[in-house]
């Protein structure tokens, strides 16, 4: 299946993401197929769909947690391979936030933050730390930055989770389902974090069903299902005018639920 | 909610009470778990009469009935425990045929242990980067301490004996056995097939036959991986074997320990570029360890009293010393009081082991403070 790109922000320049026609398979399971996408640098793209369309694998694919069988995928003109030095230096580029916040336990919150620079970037200490709590106070949380995590709410968590993968300058952000672990009422700090971002120019990929966000910050929403891009459009164009059966029916069932 | 209601509720809230003082203190204590009901009571008591009464019975024994003079077992003529042997034979005890005159040597090892440990097992040690040096020189050092060199007389190990053997071989594997645990258990999870069916073979022959037998055939495995005329020393093979054996129980604990990091820690390090060593240096391995130590520390005890089995190649701990005593003619019939004593240093080591393990799990537990 092929699907006409509409791109808003496209004529900005060469793509930050270029993926074509990316096929996975889990074993026998064809979990992506003939993903074509293209992203823009600072567009912002919310990736939404059924529970098992391969929301996830895709964007996991990005970074290499998940390795695909066929397709290119460039990340900031370099080609993802087997190569551990290229995978290495998108990882650097790229950040990710967890549904389940992953941040580690035995850590506090500034030194969760100040890990990957230190290790991975061989940024001094001192320096490392100075941005750390500058991301912290960005995610308004610089007074728990001694905490450790298991002290803190889920909103807080996230939040951390953001402020630890900005911490290594990311241009690129992906986030898996960010706020579906958290309790309702949290759900609105995190996404406050995330539409700040997202005002600054940072290139997002979010998986997410909260539809206000979309309509707030994206440039495109993409609807999956069953391992296909099966429509993507502006929100307002893919809220009010779906073109496909199964965004609608995903559409209508998203917001009875909500 | 208003940010106005929320104050006016805030202004309400009742200032804080002390508790009931029947909660509190040592009364209040044992007015909730020892008195707590009729039944609770009834048992609290009959478990302070038991014990009275063990207690009571050693206590007449071991120091009020006891004698604690004399040069053989007729000089003790009271019912309760005969100690008069301890001032003749606890130099045995503690340091086995060790020349007489060289015994300061492993007194100072004994001692340069302490400031050796303190650095990994405490924080805020003063000078504690020097002393880190220090504790990585300590083998070198107590080896020389112990066996000769630079100018000290050689003592052969076959006049190690005693507590310092069990001493020796116990801190050896210890030390040793973390490691190597560590190192197998990651092997074990290894991608590379060679290297989990090596980690696997290893562990489940080492695990499936009884130390004993290991000890019993390490003159004739140890000598196929050495070049041909390498002569083990038999506190070295003891070493070696007993680290091995622990090793292999330390690697499926450790490998529990890393079984339970749930996968997105992983993920999480992965995606911020942290290589396979670095993610399980500074993120997999804290966690999995601290996870383990119950089950670390328990494979530390066990090796440690394991170190008794040295008799089996006719080496001398304080437990082979003290049966030789027991079959003494002189002291014939001291065995409660001998293996009294022989039970009280291990004890005494086994029981800080587990201490120690208690307040570190208390001190990397993240969740309070
Ligand atoms: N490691 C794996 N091995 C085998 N199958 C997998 C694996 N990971 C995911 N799958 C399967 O691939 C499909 C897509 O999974 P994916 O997690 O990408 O879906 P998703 O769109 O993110 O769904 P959700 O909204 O539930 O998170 C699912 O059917 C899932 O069961
Ligand atoms: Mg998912």
């Amino acid at each position: 299946m092929s699907i006409e790109e509409t791109n808003p922000s496209a004529d900005t320049g060469a793509p930050i993401i270029e993926i074509v026609g990316l096929n996975k398979w889990f074993g026998p399971f064809h979990v992506l197929r003939d993903i074509n996408l293209s992203v823009a640098p600072r567009e912002r793209i919310v990736i939404c769909g059924p529970s098992g369309s391969g929301k996830s694998t895709l964007i996991r694919c990005i970074n290499r947690l998940e390795d695909h069988q066929e397709g290119q995928i460039t990340v900031d003109g370099t080609a993802l391979t087997h190569d551990l030095k290229n995978i290495d230096a998108i990882r650097r580029e790229v950040g990710m936030v967890f549904q389940s916040f992953n941040l580690f336990p035995h850590l506090t919150v500034l030194e969760n933050c100040t890990l990957a620079p230190i290790w991975v970037r061989k940024t001094p200490k001192a320096e490392a730390e100075a941005f750390a709590m500058e991301l912290l106070e960005r995610v308004k949380i610089p007074e728990q930055a001694d905490k450790y995590p298991g002290q803190l709410s889920g909103g807080q968590q996230q939040r951390v989770a953001i402020a630890r993968s900005l911490c290594m300058r990311p241009n690129i952000m992906l986030f898996d389902e960010p706020t579906s672990a958290l309790d309702p009422e949290m759900i609105k700090e995190v996404l406050d974090v995330m539409v700040d971002l997202a005002e600054s120019g940072m290139t997002m990929l979010v998986v997410t069903h909260e539809m206000g966000f979309a309509s707030q910050v994206a440039d495109r929403v993409m609807f999956m299902d069953e391992g296909q891009i099966v429509e993507q459009n502006t929100p307002d164009e893919f809220f009010n005018n779906p073109q496909s059966d199964r965004s609608k029916l995903f559409l209508s069932q998203i917001l009875s639920s909500h | 909610m208003t940010d106005q209601a929320f104050h006016r509720q805030q202004a309400e809230l009742l200032p804080q009470q002390p508790a009931p003082a029947t909660t509190v203190g040592i009364v209040g204590w044992a007015r909730t778990n020892l008195f707590s009901s009729w039944s609770n009571s009834v048992v609290t008591l009959i478990a302070i009469y038991i014990l009275w009464l063990v207690i009571s019975s050693f206590v007449q024994w071991a120091f009020i009935d006891a004698d604690v003079s004399g040069t053989d077992r007729f000089a003790c003529t009271s019912d309760g425990a005969c100690w008069a042997w301890i001032d003749q034979r606890i130099q045995q005890f503690l340091y086995g045929f060790y020349p007489a005159g060289e015994t300061w040597r492993i007194n100072i090892a004994f001692v340069l242990l302490f400031p050796a440990l303190a650095p990994w097992m405490f924080e805020n040690v003063p000078g504690a980067r020097y002393l880190r040096w220090f504790s990585i020189a300590y083998p070198v050092i107590a080896t020389i301490l112990l066996a000769g060199g630079l100018g000290l007389t050689v003592v052969t190990t076959d006049k190690f004996g005693g507590f310092m053997l069990n001493l020796t071989v116990g801190l050896a594997g210890i030390v040793l056995s973390l490691p190597f645990g560590i190192i197998l258990a990651l092997g074990r999870q290894s991608r590379l097939p060679v290297i989990r069916i090596l980690s696997i073979v290893f562990i489940e022959s080492v695990r499936g036959v009884p130390l004993i037998t290991l000890l019993f055939v390490s003159n004739i495995i140890l000598p196929i991986f050495l070049p041909p005329d390498v002569a083990l020393d038999s506190v070295v093979r003891v070493i070696v074997m007993v680290t091995a054996f622990a090793s292999a129980y330390m690697a499926e604990v450790i490998r529990g320990g890393l079984q339970a990091i749930p996968n997105g820690q992983y993920e999480a390090a992965q995606a911020m570029g942290l290589s396979y060593w670095k993610s399980m240096r500074l993120i997999i391995l804290p966690q999995a360890l601290k996870i383990s130590i119950p089950g670390v520390v328990n494979t530390f005890i066990g090796l440690f009293k394991d170190t008794t089995l040295v008799i089996i190649i006719g080496l001398f701990d304080i437990l082979g010393i003290a049966n030789a005593m027991v079959s003494n003619p002189d002291w014939l019939g001291l065995s409660s009081e001998t293996y009294v004593v022989v039970a009280l240093f291990f004890f005494i080591v086994c029981f800080s082991m587990s201490r120690y393990s208690v307040h570190l799990e208390r001190k990397l537990d993240t969740t309070k403070r």
